[in-house]
């Protein structure tokens, strides 16, 4: 099976003011039809430049890029069957909702009432059939969003790209967003490549992610592989909290150069049977758990979330701490 | 603690306190300060001018003594369209329409340049190269083309020393354009007209164009629409305020203007001369005053016209 879209060995370097910026370094991808695959990253990790490299908004400066196995390294965008969804939603302000749904039937031929048809159906489907006569500026944030989805997906492309579309809402919205977003996909089936730098919003709606470390793809894999066992260092820090551990404190504590214990894998006990004796530092307060920050008697300091059910903890008590030993995760160097 | 320095730790508000208080306490104290000065600017000085202009044209001059007499009449509006005078209002809207479209034309590229190409002091050298016109006197620009346009001037001597003195020859042979030379010929001061306003129609556009967010135009690309299909569906359409603002400003300066024609072209008349001899010369303030109404009315039905066509819809 061909793949929806692959990236081959891509780079994109920027020349800005006498500066070199090299955006993004060698980056390989290979994301299969009807997958939600998120490209997660701090800013500036390359992670929306790929995205527009696959819009054909910006070109690669070197290796190829393949839609649906065609290679489209240097079609305009309006020759690639994906759409957009924009980060600032990007709607015509000078037309209405139904033309702006309507736009690329209109700039495709399709008859005025075919076309409008279509994009009340569109509107229909993403819940704002009464907006089609209104202008951008008089809808809210999250109808915008949900006109830039219609106006994106009324030519039915195999390919969806979103550009952290959900930056701009407050977090009741977004979550809602999310799992519209998600149900969408699955009801759709087709690729939708989402750009985000929120670890839960790209854990709990991708079938894969792709992690962004400064141009580079540090892991590719599934939100649950990618939680349980990070690949390097960066990703078990960017997602989720983590006690990342190296040197003689991890030798000590886990056996290994470099490992990673997740903050709600620890447990507090007695003494007998105890990985390690530590004093709390900090308690915050989540709802769901309590997040102590302990210091080992060598100096370690770690995470460990242990749930409100069990004794409320002060600030100075000393702790026995416990794992599995299937909790600690071995990482690579560096 | 002494009574001084209890005074001094609590002194009575000073005026200016409590004019801030007042003014912060007030909602629309201050917004009302700020606009009751110019609107009685413009309320008195340039409307109240404008009243007693209107005014002006319904009274008539005496024929033998040369005074006003403040009667109610038409008869002003009546001699604009006498075949003369229509000709005259003709020839300036002609011209006006001419040199606006000349204007945009130029200026659109340019200003679209300056908008979404230039950058840091490539862009502040483009604005300087636009404005620089502006800070020179009018009349020395305006000489300066009389000497570049004239029979023996630069542009001449440029055109037959690359062998291209038929093309010139040709141009001004050509019967309503032409003239002796390009100093002698409308041709000519549709030229000046251009250079003069071409700044005030560069600004108003550029400023719309860099108010079109990139994400657009991307968008419009990214739903299928060519190059061409984004400039007349998106960009131009987004730009219209910024062409309208630019074409109204070479639109009315160039009916009102009696300076340029008068310098450079044949000796046809324009609006703005007629009005000038009109008051000047002739003292005949009331005709000059109704037929100074021409322009005013061209431009409202411009307008009106503009904003039928949605012009404004982008603002």
């Amino acid at each position: 099976m061909t793949s929806a879209v692959a990236l081959n060995q891509v780079s994109c370097v920027f020349h800005a003011g006498g500066k070199t910026v090299q955006a993004v370094d060698g980056v390989d991808l290979d994301i299969r039809a009807g997958e939600f695959f998120t490209l997660l990253g701090p800013s500036g990790s390359g992670k929306t430049t790929c995205l527009r490299m696959i819009g054909g908004f910006t070109l690669p400066t070197a290796g190829s890029i393949l839609i649906h196995g065609e290679d489209m390294t240097h079609r305009p965008p309006y020759a690639r069957p994906v759409n957009t969804v924009f980060q600032d939603y990007a709607l015509f302000p000078h037309m209405s909702i139904l033309d702006n749904v309507a736009y690329s039937l209109m700039v495709r031929g399709v008859e005025r009432s075919e076309r409008e048809k279509r994009a009340h159906e569109l509107l229909e489907m993403v819940r704002l059939p009464d907006a089609a006569r209104r202008r951008p500026a008089q809808l809210s944030g999250g109808q915008r969003q949900r006109v830039a989805l219609a106006r994106a997906l009324i030519n039915r492309p195999g390919v969806l790209l979103l550009d952290e579309p959900l930056g701009a809402l407050d977090l009741k919205l977004r979550e809602q967003m999310q799992s519209e977003l998600k149900s969408l996909q699955r009801e759709l089936g087709i690729s939708f490549i989402f750009v985000t730098h929120d670890q839960h919003e790209a854990l709990s709606m991708s079938d894969r992610i792709g992690v962004f470390n400064k141009g580079r793809i540090e892991q590719i894999a599934t939100p649950a592989e990618l939680y349980e066992r990070p690949a390097t260092r960066f990703v078990a820090e960017f997602v989720g909290a983590a006690n990342v551990l190296s040197g003689a404190g991890a030798q000590t504590l886990t056996g290994h150069d470099n490992a990673m214990i997740r903050p709600e894998l620890i447990r507090f006990g007695a003494e007998p049977g105890a990985r390690a004796r530590v004093t709390v530092a900090e308690a915050q307060y989540f709802g769901a758990f309590w997040r102590l920050h302990v210091a080992s008697i060598e100096g370690t300091r770690l995470l460990a979330d242990v749930p409100t059910s069990a004794a409320v903890p002060t600030v100075g008590q000393s702790a026995f701490l416990h794992w599995d030993d299937g909790a600690v995760h071995a990482l690579g160097a560096a | 603690m002494s009574v001084a320095s209890l005074a001094a730790a609590n002194p009575a508000p000073s005026l200016s306190d409590r004019l801030s208080t007042l003014i912060f306490s007030r909602r629309g104290l201050l917004p009302a300060l700020l606009i009751v000065p110019p609107l009685l600017w413009f309320g008195v000085i340039y409307l109240g001018s404008l009243l007693s202009l209107l005014a002006n044209a319904f009274f008539r001059i005496d024929e033998y003594s040369g005074t006003v007499v403040r009667e109610i009449g038409f008869a002003n509006f009546v001699a604009i369209f006498s075949p003369a005078n229509l000709d005259v209002a003709l020839r300036s809207v002609t011209m006006a329409v001419a040199v606006t479209l000349a204007c945009i034309g130029i200026g659109f590229p340019i200003a679209y340049y300056m908008a979404r190409y230039a950058r840091g002091s490539g862009k502040a050298l483009l604005y300087v190269a636009v404005m620089l016109p502006l800070w020179s006197s009018y009349l020395v620009r305006l000489y300066a083309w009389k000497l570049l346009l004239a029979k023996e001037g630069a542009i001449s001597w440029l055109l037959s020393a690359l062998g291209l003195q038929w093309l010139l020859d040709g141009v001004l042979a050509v019967p309503v354009i032409g003239g002796s030379s390009l100093s002698f010929s409308p041709l000519g001061t549709f030229i000046v007209f251009v250079y003069m306003w071409l700044p005030f129609v560069i600004l108003p556009i550029q400023a719309a164009i860099e108010r079109i967010p990139g994400s657009c135009l991307e968008a419009s690309a990214d739903l299928g629409a060519h190059p061409a299909q984004t400039f007349r569906k998106v960009i131009v359409p987004l730009a219209m305020p910024g062409i309208a603002a630019g074409s109204i400003f070479s639109f009315s300066l160039t009916l009102g203007d009696y300076i340029i024609p008068q310098v450079i072209g044949n000796s046809t008349l324009y609006i703005g001369q007629v009005v000038y001899r009109q008051q000047g010369v002739a003292g005949n303030l009331p005709f000059a005053a109704a037929f100074s109404l021409v322009p005013i009315v061209v431009i409202g039905v411009y307008l009106w016209l503009a904003k039928r066509k949605g012009a404004f819809d982008a603002l």
